[in-house]
């Protein structure tokens, strides 16, 4: 098999790169689909010993899968799986733990109601006598990784109630328990300080050192360029290159990572009206901080950056679903009650979630009864409803938006993922909002609904609905929306006109490499 | 997260508070039942005399042996209903063993209790793991399904003390220093498992699978296979119960068990088992077991209506239920407070 890695020259780095040594762990033409979409196609990657190894790409690249392979979480459909050169077969978690590969995951995952240290050797615990447990010896590892890591937590505390640097923490040293000689990071910085990460890489680069293969999955570049010697570019599940970083900027890294030409323009340009909403230092403790923006009545603002920069955490505090703990929302010039989504409803704003399946519909009930569900106190007279009445207005808002059903009583589950979005949004436009939040409107839709759905914020801009939207996709952004405000980490980092945008300098604010110009 | 001389100790007091909170969980069942019994005993002397407590102690064992096979189940994230109707046709079908074939062995019919329920749990486990239906669900289902068998097998009959050898229905009765044998086995048989289930791998992976079972499956626990083992110890053990039933009764219809279900997972609850699992301890269950049946025969004593019995039960299960939340919530927010300060 070609070994993707291209030249072992300019070692640059410290730390020797291996030149003739054999990779402890190969994936190799590694294909994953879930349903119609295809995650990961054709992709290698070869992990040596004495490694850290970078794997990057923007949201939705397959970075979560691969992980997820190595992990044995999910199966690859076809290509070869090979620890030392031999071909192996994962079946579950832990067939990758006894394979000698510890992930961390992005997410911590802990029990919450055992202790540090349970958390750390469950499942195997070191065994005294008659296969019971040694608690003792148990502790003594423990203590010695925590010594290792330099970090004062108590192993014997249970972990309910731990912030979630403290659990990334137990997670690493979970990692480090198994003397594992791959480790897998997903995002293991994502909600470190700068101290703790500090901290972190000093360990992994100990490692490292000792032979093991890291490969680290981080959206900060800087971090990228500090830890690792070499690095996987993935886009759209699949392999962009894998190579040597010494001699890479990180423009070259981004350039790889978007890897299109500048989309077109879809939509007209828009006339902004007045301010409709107005978001004051909005701030939730620990996920955004000071947040300020205006949408004015026909614009289309734009929230981009990372999964997990506090986008929709911020729309959902704007509609009231969530609380917050300093800052104001005005809407054309009201001060909207926080918490309350009723009252945003009634204010007008209209609120298209991320998870349209889960938040934006009820699957089983019917096309009409979902497009009627947030105007029946308009349609009801003395409290009820006819169906009549309701199977009309549904028939006007299917028709306007062009959504392909069968009967609008058939259940919405039996739509097409595009039109069960247009469902969700007849739903909200049959309240005529003045403003409209969608969070991720074109997620999972084919690229013809897509366009309809761009076309469809156009025209209601063009009447004069202020719309905020969220999305992860940059050429979306740049193709639908007026002007685009960037965050990061939770907060607002970057604004830019649409003119003056590229998906470029949008990821360079998002990914924390530069800082673009306030508008 | 700093290294800053002198969090040792803060953080140690934290493991301190958590440990005294749990010893504190115990004792709080403890301290009503010695109040209950005290209050009792002053008011109705009788309640004190020999018989009386051992009547209690034996009722309570059976109890307590479904609480104990109830809590592994329940410290997974599922419920067990089908507890009592398991009970019902154990304690028929062993006991009809004398009558149908007189000159069984005692041991015979034990082995024939325990064998129906674990039967009844292999069912169990089997729809709730590899069917992947809820367990509520599925042993709702069997609760019906076991206890229309017991009807249709037993008829309008019912097995009689007469027809059951001394030797078993003895079985109660034997008593060492006044406590009964059977409450001495069963008060063991409950220190094991507690030691179990503290002490082994596959124990605390019980704990692991209830207290997040996705992490749980991300650590590679055969999450499968654990929760089978619940509900089949689970059947086992409320088939032996059944026998113990037979034996302490000597009358077996065809309603024997009804409702037990429930006085089981409340007597877990108030014993300090959280209902959505991942924590508790079989020790806890035991002695919500006690409590509950004490608080029975105290009313009976007393000559109180024992419709009194359910609804005090009733409050004693929302009084463990708020104390718990309390508890958990005045404990994650000392937690907070610690990790901050360690921070």
């Amino acid at each position: 098999m070609a070994s993707e890695s291209i030249d072992q020259g300019e070692p640059g780095t410290a730390g020797p790169t291996p030149p003739a040594a054999a990779p402890i762990l190969s994936l190799q033409h590694a294909s994953k689909s879930f349903g119609a979409i295809r995650a990961l196609e054709d992709v290698s990657i070869d992990l040596f010993p004495g490694e850290a190894h970078a794997l990057v790409g923007e949201n939705g690249a397959g970075k979560s899968t691969l992980v997820k392979i190595f992990a044995a979480v999910h199966q690859p459909d076809s290509g070869r799986l090979l620890v030392d050169g031999v071909e192996v077969a994962m079946n579950g978690p832990a067939d990758a733990r006894d394979a000698g590969i510890a992930v961390i995951y992005q997410e911590p995952s802990l029990f919450p109601d055992l202790t540090v240290i349970e958390n750390i050797f469950i499942g195997r615990q070191p065994l005294g006598r008659g296969r019971r447990i040694d608690r003792r010896s148990m502790r003594n590892q423990a203590e010695a990784i925590f010594t290792r890591l330099g970090v004062p937590l108590d192993p014997e505390r249970i972990a309910r109630g731990l912030s979630i640097a403290e659990q990334q923490i137990v997670e690493i040293a979970k990692a480090l328990s198994l003397d594992a000689r791959v480790i897998v990071m997903d995002e293991p910085t994502a909600a470190l300080s700068a101290v703790e990460v500090d901290r972190l890489f000093g360990v992994a680069t100990a490692l490292r050192e000792a032979g093991v293969a890291v490969l680290f999955i981080s959206h900060r570049l800087e971090e990228v360029f500090s830890l690792c010697q070499r690095v996987t570019v993935l886009r759209d599940g699949g392999l962009v290159l894998t190579r040597e970083l010494a001699g890479m900027s990180s423009d070259d890294l981004v350039r790889a990572m978007v890897g299109r030409d500048l989309p077109a323009r879809e939509v007209s340009d828009h006339t902004a009206g007045a301010p409709v909403l107005e978001v004051g230092r909005l701030t939730r403790e620990g996920v955004f901080l000071d947040i300020s923006f205006q949408v004015c009545a026909g614009e289309i603002v734009a929230l981009a950056g990372l999964v997990g920069a506090g986008r929709s955490e911020v729309a959902r505090a704007i509609f009231g679903i969530d609380a917050y703990d300093a800052g104001s929302v005005t809407l054309a010039g009201r001060s909207l009650r926080r918490s309350s989504p009723t009252v945003a409803m009634a204010s007008g704003v209209g609120f298209v979630p991320e998870d349209r399946r889960q938040q934006g519909l009820v699957m089983p009930a019917s096309i009409a009864s979902n497009i009627v569900l947030a105007s029946l106190s308009r349609l009801a007279r003395f409290g009820f409803i006819r169906r009549s009445t309701e199977n009309g207005f549904a028939a006007d808002w299917a028709v306007k938006l062009q959504i392909k059903y069968g009967r609008l009583s058939n259940p919405v589950s039996s739509l097409s993922g595009g039109n069960q979005q247009k469902v969700v949004l007849a739903k909200w436009l049959a309240r005529r909002p003045s403003l409209l939040i969608v969070d991720e409107p074109t997620r999972g839709i084919d690229v013809g609904t897509k366009a309809e759905v761009h076309s469809l914020l156009d025209e209601l801009a063009g009447e004069g609905v202020a719309i905020l939207m969220i999305s992860s996709e940059l050429p979306e952004v740049l193709r639908v929306a007026d002007r685009i405000l960037v965050m990061r980490e939770g907060r607002l980092v970057a604004e830019f006109d649409h003119t003056v945008a590229s998906e470029e300098t949008i990821l360079a604010a998002a990914t924390g490499q530069s800082t673009g110009v306030a508008a | 997260m700093t290294a800053v001389p002198g969090t040792a100790p803060v953080t140690s007091n934290a493991a301190r508070l958590v440990d005294v909170v749990f010893r504190i969980r115990e004792f709080g069942i403890i301290a009503v039942l010695g109040l209950l019994v005290l209050v009792t005993a002053l008011i109705q002397t009788r309640f004190l005399s020999m018989s009386e407590l051992q009547f209690v102690l034996v009722d309570t064992t059976i109890f307590a042996l479904l609480a104990v096979g109830e809590t592994m189940v329940v410290l997974t994230r599922n419920v067990d209903l089908s507890v009592g109707s398991v009970l019902g046709l154990s304690a028929f079908l062993s006991a009809d063993m004398f009558g149908k074939h007189p000159g069984t062995s005692i041991v015979t019919v034990f082995a024939i209790g325990i064998g129906i329920g674990v039967a009844c749990g292999v069912a169990n486990g089997l729809l709730t793991t590899i069917g992947r239906v809820p367990s509520l669900v599925v042993t709702l289902a069997t609760l019906y399904i076991i206890r229309g068998i017991d009807v249709l097998l037993v008829g309008g009959g019912q097995v009689v003390a007469s027809s059951l050898p001394n030797s078993f229905l003895n079985i109660p009765q034997a008593t060492t220093f006044g406590i009964p044998d059977l409450a001495i086995v069963i008060a063991v048989g409950v220190a094991l498992v507690a030691y179990y289930l503290r002490s082994y791998r596959s124990g605390r992976e019980l704990y692991a699978i209830g207290s997040n079972p996705e992490a749980a499956r991300l650590a590679g626990i055969p999450i499968g296979r654990r929760v089978f083992m619940t509900f089949v110890v689970s059947g086992a053990v409320a088939g032996l119960a059944g026998v113990l039933w037979a034996a302490q009764y000597g009358t077996i219809d065809s309603t024997a068990g009804t409702g037990y279900e429930l006085q089981v997972i409340a007597a877990v609850v108030v014993g300090g088992v959280a209902i959505f699992g991942g924590s508790g301890t079989v020790i806890g269950a035991a002695l919500g077991a006690l409590l509950l049946n004490t608080i029975n025969s105290a009313l009976y004593v007393l000559g109180i209506s024992n419709y009194w019995d359910q609804a005090i039960a009733g409050f004693l299960l929302i009084t463990a239920i708020a104390l718990d939340r309390l508890i958990t919530v005045q404990l994650t927010a000392a937690l907070r407070r610690r990790s901050r300060l360690g921070a």
